[in-house]
């Protein structure tokens, strides 16, 4: 009787189990699969017949090709970089100061930044940029990006920062280096784990956004991925379901690659403190 | 190598006076030990001299430069903090290279050197590690070995012992003073453990409320506390301190207290009047114990008994006060006993009601 409780329970938690699994798992699969199915569609299946031609059509179009392998590429790296390096720097700056509310100051920003890259900011938004002389360019796109992610990269940051002992940099100072050394031989590799990850967060966020380009954008040689997988749909607005997955996966590469990179080569993690 | 003069130095944060006016001069190759309970200003005090503080008044100079505003890396100190701050990024060998890195030393002669004070502390072997993989002990050398590779002119120490267990900071004690011994380096030492301070320092600072209320050789710091608050810091257990009232009668003086009556030579009592109320202190070791209440300065019953192997701790109870004696060989009373003690004169020490040790 125990054992056959035992047993139920066992199976109902893994019948549970395998159903959640399924539930994230079916769309991965499809998007696996797809790409090389001649007559792909909404259902699951192994491809048949299996074929690269989906793939041969998506690299003859040039515009969609110029998207992902240059304008998104530009556009994500670009507000990865200089969010990474705004956020580092201003993170510091608010850790190490003495001003006062600048707690305040962060979760204001943070509570507002969600609004820069949201709809209701995209008419301001637009404005500003059309005076900046900045539409239709790439590099609009970055600060608009920049300026949305920078406060809650700042706040991630800021963590990774404030854990940094204050003795750790004194004993620097004191065994010589000037400010800037010592934020570079202690401080920056100390955090730089948290970098990775503002960094990482933030190409994903760029990579995907889509309203931001869309809006600030008019040729189509500028146009990021995002936008550009609308050339596979067809004049009646469904997506030819062949082209948009096989697109789709090479839109999901880069983001892959980086993160394994990352990985790789800094790992996600954080360096303990000396009493470890 | 290096003097270092402290001028009617004060730090204060906002309202609090960590460091109020404090002036010392510190000889070429003397370990000062600062010495005060939590919040005192030690620390800050230290951080004046790492250049890590800014003094709100006075002035700094160590070798007749004035450094008072000078960066901590113009100084030329070496500091072991309290943490160690050893950089967990960085093996062992690059933590003791660092001050040599940032003075842009060549490769070569960094390895040397770091291999060269690695092995005087004992840590050659650890050269690889990371700081997270060491013991504390170890830690702690290779603060040590990292403040003294590039042989500074100042020593700061802030508690440098407090993170280790009770055998490890003995036998750190010794080697500390061993390795500054050697060196011959000036250092400024900051501890709240009398004893440590007592066993490393040419001379104490003992310091209450952000000032220096005494500074001088352990033993003389020991023997003549200034105030009270001294004679209570110093010694484990502190000195014994009785509130007595003088009498002068004719040409004598006696200080006496409810079960404590004791003669002094009216000279050391000359400056007060009859009746006024004075601290007499005295040192655990310095209680006698005699066999007859005819001989005894005061009598009291035991309260408890502390055998320690060399010597015993008795704790009488004199009308409610509670005195401590040290005794070495006596046959000690048992709990509850009625104890009769001596106190020598010369042995004896008197402040006034400022708490203010009256010179003799
Ligand atoms: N950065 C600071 N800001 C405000 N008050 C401080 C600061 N540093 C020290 N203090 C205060 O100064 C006093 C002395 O501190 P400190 O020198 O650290 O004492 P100690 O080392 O003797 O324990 C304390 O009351 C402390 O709270
Ligand atoms: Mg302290």
């Amino acid at each position: 009787m125990r054992l056959l409780r035992l047993v139920l329970t066992r199976a109902t938690f893994y019948a549970a189990a395998a159903i959640f699994a399924a539930l994230f798992a079916i769309p991965l699969v499809w998007l696996l699969f797809a790409p090389f199915d001649a007559r792909a569609n909404l259902a699951v299946r192994l491809p048949h017949p299996f074929t690269l031609a989906n793939f041969g059509k998506v690299f003859a179009n040039a515009f969609a090709v110029r998207a992902l392998f240059q304008n998104s590429i530009i556009q994500a790296g670009g507000a990865m970089l200089l969010v990474t390096l705004l956020a580092t720097l201003a993170a510091y700056a608010l850790s190490r100061s003495p001003i006062r509310g600048k707690d305040l100051l962060s979760y204001g920003l943070v509570l507002f930044s969600s609004i820069v890259t949201g709809t209701a900011a995209m008419v301001p938004l637009f404005l500003l940029i059309y005076s900046l002389g900045l539409i239709d360019t790439q590099l609009g796109v970055i600060l608009v990006f920049t300026g949305g992610l920078l406060p809650a990269a700042i706040f991630i940051m800021r963590d990774f920062v404030d854990s940094i002992p204050r003795s750790y940099e004194e004993s620097a100072l004191v065994a010589g280096a000037s400010a800037w050394g010592m934020f570079k031989d202690i401080a920056l590799p100390i955090v730089r784990p948290g970098m990775m990850v503002v960094a990482v967060w933030t190409f994903v966020n760029v990579w995907g956004g889509f309203f931001v380009p869309f809006i600030l954008l008019r040729s189509p040689s500028n146009m990021p991925a995002s936008v550009a997988i609308y050339s596979f749909y067809t004049e009646g607005g469904t997506p030819i379901i062949t082209l948009t997955t096989a697109y789709s996966l090479l839109y999901t590469l880069p983001v892959l690659a980086l993160y394994l990179f990352v990985n790789w080569r800094y790992g996600f993690r954080f360096f303990g403190g000396i009493k470890s | 190598m290096a003097r270092v003069v402290f001028d009617h130095v004060s730090k204060h944060f906002g309202a609090v006076r960590a460091v109020d006016d404090v002036s010392f001069d510190i000889e070429d190759g003397e370990f000062i030990c600062l010495l005060g309970p939590s919040g005192c200003g030690k620390t800050t005090t230290l951080r004046l001299m790492a250049g890590l503080e800014q003094p709100t008044s006075g002035r700094i100079a160590v070798d007749d430069r004035d450094v008072t505003f000078a960066k901590p890396k113009e100084r030329d100190v070496g500091m072991v903090f309290q943490d160690y701050a050893l950089f967990p990024h960085m093996t062992i060998a690059e933590n003791i290279a660092y001050p040599l890195k940032v003075r842009g030393a060549p490769a070569k002669d960094r390895a040397a050197r770091t291999a060269d004070v690695a092995q005087s502390l004992g840590i050659d072997h650890l050269l690889e590690r990371r700081p997270g993989q060491i013991s504390g002990g170890q830690q702690q050398r290779t603060s040590v070995a990292r403040a003294v590779v590039h042989k500074p002119k100042v020593f700061l120490f802030d508690e440098p012992l407090s993170n280790l267990d009770a055998k490890l900071r003995v036998e750190a004690r010794s080697f500390l003073k061993h390795l500054q011994v050697e060196l011959g380096v000036t250092a400024l030492y900051v501890t709240h453990d009398q004893a440590e301070a007592m066993a490393l320092a040419d001379r104490i600072a003992v310091m209450e409320g952000g000032r220096v209320v005494q500074m001088g050789p352990p033993l003389e710091v020991y023997r003549k506390p200034a105030t009270t608050f001294v004679a209570n810091f110093l010694g484990n257990p502190p000195m014994n301190l009785v509130p007595v009232k003088l009498r002068l009668d004719g040409g004598r003086a006696r200080l006496q207290a409810a079960g404590l009556d004791v003669a002094v030579d009216p000279g050391r009592a000359s400056r007060f009047r009859d009746g006024a109320d004075l601290t007499l202190g005295v040192r655990p070791e310095h209680l006698r114990l005699v066999p007859d209440a005819g001989e005894a300065t005061f009598t009291g019953s035991v309260y408890t008994v502390e055998p320690l192997g060399p010597e015993t701790l008795i704790t009488c109870t004199v009308d409610g006060q509670l005195v401590t004696a040290r005794l070495f060989g006596d046959e000690p009373p048992e709990l509850g006993d009625t104890a009769h003690f001596r106190i020598d004169e010369h042995h004896l020490e008197l402040f006034d009601d400022a708490g203010v040790r009256v010179e003799r």
